[in-house]
This record gives C-alpha cells, sequence and structure tokens, in this order.
C-alpha cells in the first residue's frame, strides 16, 4: 500500500481525534506502522497492523509495531466479530479489490471503522481527465500504468455505496492539501476520511 | 570485542549438564536422573537478561552454531542464523541449544545405560513430551543462573516446544518465537509419522527396541523414516525445480536402482540418516508430535489453552510450507490476538516448503533480525 508523508500528518491527526484513549485498533494496510505509532503515543492505543508486504512488515516490528503479514483480499477470516473498537483503513481502501466486503468485514471486526482515500472527484482530477488524461496527484502519485490503486471512485460514489448498505456516516473530514474543506468536498477536497458504524435499527 | 560484518561463533564445544533430582514425565513415569548435553555461544550478561534458548526440530540438537575443533564441516544446523552480526547475534545475546531429552546425541534417550539395569535402556525408556523437555530445559536454565529467557525459539517440533515455553513458565519467557509450526498435528501429520514409525517397528533389526545387545541397527526402518519426513519437508515445487524427472542414466533402465535424481536424493538422505540417528529416538520424537496439543486440557479451546502466555511472540511460516501451513501459524496468531499478547506475524513467501525455515530468506531474516534487535537486555 503507497502512502506519502505529507497526506499521512493530517490523516494521522484527524484519525487520533477519532479514536478513544486505551482504545484496541486494527490498521489494515498499515505500511510501516507510522499511524499505530501515532495513535500509541496520542491515545495510547492498542494496535496490531495488517500488511501484504515483507519490506513493510519489517519496518513495522523495527518500529515495535504488532503486525500480521495477511493479504487482505483474503477478508478478515479469523478476526473475531467485534474484536476491535476501531478497524481503520488509511489510504488504502482504492487498493483493495473487494471494496464492499472488506468494509462489511471491517465493521463486522470492529464496532467503528475509519477510512480514509483519495477523492477521485477533486477538481484537479477531474480537470487532468477534461484535458484527456488520468490525474496524477499528490493524493494520486502514480501513472495509470503502474499504480497499486484499483478502485476509482469519489466521495459522492462512496456516500451512495455506504447507504446503500446501511453503513453510517458518523463522521467526516476532507481535506485539499493540509486545508481543512467543508464546502462541497467532493469537488474541492483531494483527501478524504470517514469514520462509519452499522445503522443501527 | 565488536564485530561489524556477519561471522561464525567460530570452534565450539559441548558441554553437560548432570540432573540427579528424579523428574516426574507428562505419562506419569519418573526418570530417575539425566544428563542434558548443550552448547553456548555468547557471554551471558551480568543481570543474565540476554539469554535465548533455541529449541531444535525432529533430527536437530544442540549443535546450532559454528563447528567441532576436529571437524570443521560440522557446521551447526541453524549457523545462517545465529553468530556474531547475524539476526541471532552472538554478540548481544547468549544463547544456549540444548538436546532434548530421550535423544541420541549425548542426552540421556534410549541408547544411554539405564542405571538400575546397567543396560542400555531400549525400549523400556519413558515416552517424553514436549511439556517434558521444557520441564528439563528449566532444570538446565536454574542452573546456569537465568531466571528469564530474553526468548526462547524454536522451528517446527522446536516452535512447539518455544511455544510450550511460554505456557508452561510463562513467567520466564520475555519473547516466544514460533516459526514453521502448529499449535498440534493434523491428522494427516499423524498418518505420515505413523508410517514413518512402521517402518521402524517392523525392521526385523529393530528387535523391539532392543537393538542394541543384538549389536545391530534397524538401517532399513530408519532410511524408510527419513525418506517419508524428506519428502514433506519439500514442496511439489521444490522437488520438481530441484530433481524434476531427471534420469541418472539419461534413458530408462528398467530396474529398481536408483534412475531418477529423486530417489537418488531420498536414498542418500537415509543412509546418511540411518548413520547416525538413534532409531528409539525417532519413534519418541514423532510420538512427542503427535501428542503436543496444548488446547486439549481445555476441550480443545485454544484460546483458552493460550490465555496463560505472558510472553510477546513473532511468528513465521512458509507459502509452500504443506506440512507445517500458514493456515496453523494463524490458527495460533488469532489465539493470541484473542488473548491480546503483542503478535507480529511473518508469512514468507517460499518455494522449499517445510524446509525453508533452516534456510536464509531474506525476508525472512531480516524480519527475525528486527524482531531480536528490539529486545532489550
Amino acid at each position: 500500500m503507497v502512502k506519502t508523508g505529507q497526506q499521512d500528518r493530517h490523516d494521522y491527526d484527524v484519525i487520533a481525534g477519532w479514536v478513544g484513549e486505551g482504545s484496541r485498533v486494527l490498521d489494515l494496510g498499515c505500511g510501516d506502522g507510522g499511524l499505530l505509532q501515532h495513535l500509541a503515543a496520542t491515545r495510547h492505543t492498542l494496535g496490531y497492523g495488517v500488511e501484504r508486504d515483507s519490506n513493510h512488515v519489517t519496518a513495522c516490528i523495527r518500529n515495535h509495531i504488532n503486525v500480521l503479514q495477511i493479504d487482505l483480499e483474503q477478508g478478515l477470516a479469523g478476526f473475531e466479530d467485534g474484536q476491535f473498537d476501531y478497524v481503520i483503513m488509511s489510504l488504502s481502501l482504492q487498493a483493495v479489490h473487494n471494496t464492499e466486503g472488506i468494509l462489511s468485514e471491517m465493521l463486522r471486526v470492529g464496532h467503528e471503522a475509519v477510512v480514509s482515500f483519495p477523492n477521485f472527484g477533486y477538481w484537479r482530477h477531474r480537470m487532468a481527465i477534461n484535458e484527456g488524461h488520468m490525474p496524477v496527484s499528490d493524493s494520486l502519485p502514480h501513472q495509470w500504468y503502474n499504480t497499486p490503486n484499483v478502485r476509482f471512485f469519489t466521495m459522492a460514489d462512496f456516500e451512495q455505496l455506504c447507504e446503500n448498505r446501511d453503513i453510517q456516516v458518523l463522521e467526516r473530514a476532507a481535506f485539499d492539501e493540509e486545508r481543512r474543506i467543508d464546502i462541497d468536498p467532493n469537488n474541492y477536497a483531494s483527501v478524504a476520511l470517514y469514520r462509519l458504524g452499522r445503522v443501527s435499527r | 570485542m565488536t564485530t561489524t560484518s556477519e561471522g561464525s561463533v567460530g570452534a565450539v564445544a559441548p558441554q553437560c549438564a548432570h540432573f540427579s533430582e528424579p523428574l516426574a514425565l507428562r505419562s506419569g513415569s519418573v526418570l530417575p536422573a539425566y544428563d542434558l548435553v548443550y552448547e553456548t555461544y555468547g557471554t551471558l550478561n551480568a543481570a543474565k537478561s540476554n539469554a535465548v534458548l533455541v529449541c531444535h526440530a525432529l533430527s536437530g540438537s544442540h549443535h546450532i552454531a559454528g563447528h567441532y575443533a576436529d571437524k570443521p564441516k560440522s557446521t551447526g544446523w541453524w549457523d545462517n542464523l545465529v553468530g556474531p552480526g547475524k539476526p541471532l547475534d552472538t554478540d548481544k545475546f547468549f544463547v544456549v541449544g540444548v538436546n532434548n531429552l530421550g535423544g541420541c546425541f549425548g542426552t540421556t534417550g534410549p541408547a544411554s545405560t539405564n542405571p538400575a539395569t546397567g543396560k542400555p535402556w531400549g525400549a523400556s525408556f519413558p515416552f517424553v513430551t514436549v511439556e517434558d523437555w521444557v520441564d528439563s530445559q528449566a532444570r538446565l536454565a536454574d542452573q546456569l543462573g537465568i531466571d528469564a529467557w530474553a526468548a526462547v525459539i524454536g522451528g517446527s517440533l522446536g516452535g512447539m516446544q518455544a511455544l510450550a515455553w511460554t505456557l508452561r513458565y510463562p513467567e520466564r519467557v520475555r519473547h516466544g518465537m514460533v516459526i514453521a509450526a502448529a499449535p498440534k498435528l493434523s491428522t494427516e501429520n499423524i498418518a505420515f509419522n505413523e508410517v514413518a514409525r512402521q517402518a521402524i517397528l517392523t525392521d526385523p533389526e529393530f528387535h523391539g527396541g532392543d537393538f542394541y545387545q543384538y549389536g545391530v541397527v534397524p538401517t532399513r526402518g530408519l532410511r524408510l523414516a527419513r525418506m517419508i519426513g524428506h519428502i514433506t519437508y519439500l514442496s511439489d515445487d521444490a522437488m520438481a525445480q530441484k530433481f524434476g524427472r531427471k534420469l541418472r542414466h539419461g534413458e530408462q533402465k528398467y530396474h529398481y536402482d536408483v534412475e531418477f535424481e529423486i530417489e537418488s536424493y531420498l536414498n542418500y538422505q537415509g543412509d546418511k540418516f540411518a548413520g547416525f540417528f538413534d532409531a528409539n529416538t525417532y519413534l519418541l520424537t514423532t510420538k512427542a508430535l503427535d501428542y503436543f496439543d496444548p488446547a486439549y486440557e481445555y476441550g480443545g479451546d485454544l484460546k483458552a489453552a493460550l490465555a496463560r502466555a505472558q510472553a510477546k511472540f513473532f511468528l513465521a511460516s512458509f507459502t509452500t510450507d504443506w506440512r507445517f501451513s500458514p493456515a496453523r501459524s494463524r490458527e495460533l496468531v488469532f489465539a493470541l490476538l484473542h488473548n491480546q499478547r503483542d503478535v507480529s506475524y511473518a508469512e514468507i513467501a517460499s518455494s522449499a516448503g517445510h524446509d525453508s525455515f533452516l534456510l536464509a530468506d531474506p525476508h525472512y531474516h531480516a524480519a527475525m533480525r528486527a524482531y531480536f534487535q528490539n529486545i532489550e537486555v
């Protein structure tokens, strides 16, 4: 899973603000464990990361982060219902094939889910398409032919999926670079973060 | 002295510890006294906080690293892991290897003399289990003044021992490192073990386990047992890659002597093994493997069985290992997770099957190195 340090900072701070003190956290596609380190330092969480890439696994171990080398395309089989307070997927949702499946698994294993992803509806991305090219930006740093991303969606698309699948948006934050975007984020935000729960019936 | 590059621990020598206090075994038998042969590498620090126990698998021994002065080719079985500057760095850690009870490399076992009869124990040597090994090793730790191991590590059956250590002496293990292991054998695993045992038990030269007094060795049985074992340690791919269908004579000869290269390999491994390994030790060890099941006393609930553990854990498995598959390691990982233990798990892409745990795959060793580097001493 590919992340850039620039985006991580405010991404991390928002997530740290959402995550309860001392809670149990599972971070899917945890990279080198940076977010879990941040959450352990600021929120004293008990954290575990899931990562597919061997170099990242070693980096997590080096960073004193519990890491499990499991391929997320297998879902979260083995994890128990409600085992975590939060299941997080930071800037990785767009790199998983089975988007619906992983979202429902996150809300099975976690009481809440936190996801962040690059917003393909961002105006610069729309402009790139208008000019005839797939967008390349800070939040989408790869070329179309070497991107690890496999799902391309906007904030509006994501919210529609949530509604269709009885997933409740508990909180939302959207950014352009480090600037918080509150008005028309689907157009003006390059990265979106969501705190999600199950719709209670 | 500091070493900056990877090196060998050099020439080493085994030591022997005698224990005269009887050891009550899981089977109900009592071993009146016993010797454990062991080797150490590196230096035990003043706080005695840097000791790492390395547990061996079925055919391994206390000789983990380095070589014997008179035998330059007698390299230890995990020499690629253990040494100055290596992942298990002997500049930092004091590493201990012990030959398991019932073994045949100097530790008291079936070929040793039973003091009560003056003859080799043979078939009368009591059954020993993984837990019995751990108990016997705990006494060695006492003797060495080691209250708690910085880590206990092992692969395969050795991984089961590392796990058993964290359950039997939770306060004496800070890190459990369980490599290419399983919480218990599968039915198929036991089936393979039984075929190996039958090969030995039905060898006319086994003499019910008392072959020593006849001056013979059940070579045929041991060879077969080892050949079967080796098939299960490799993967289909690794075997195909290494040997293919290569014919030794370049054409089909229509005889039963060695033709395919894989036959040559298995016969060589079988012969070599039968030349140094004790048949009774093989039988005992496969039974110890079969019996190992920490969840047994908890109605099969592995999560409940692991609740006792206090250690932090590192687990690793290998994608082509079908003897102790990644799924078996994941069972352990999720049971540890249930108990909110600190645990990291590496699932290493490797083509070499179960044997992978003895090889120096770069990702595997990088993960181990990182883990060992973070262990405080």
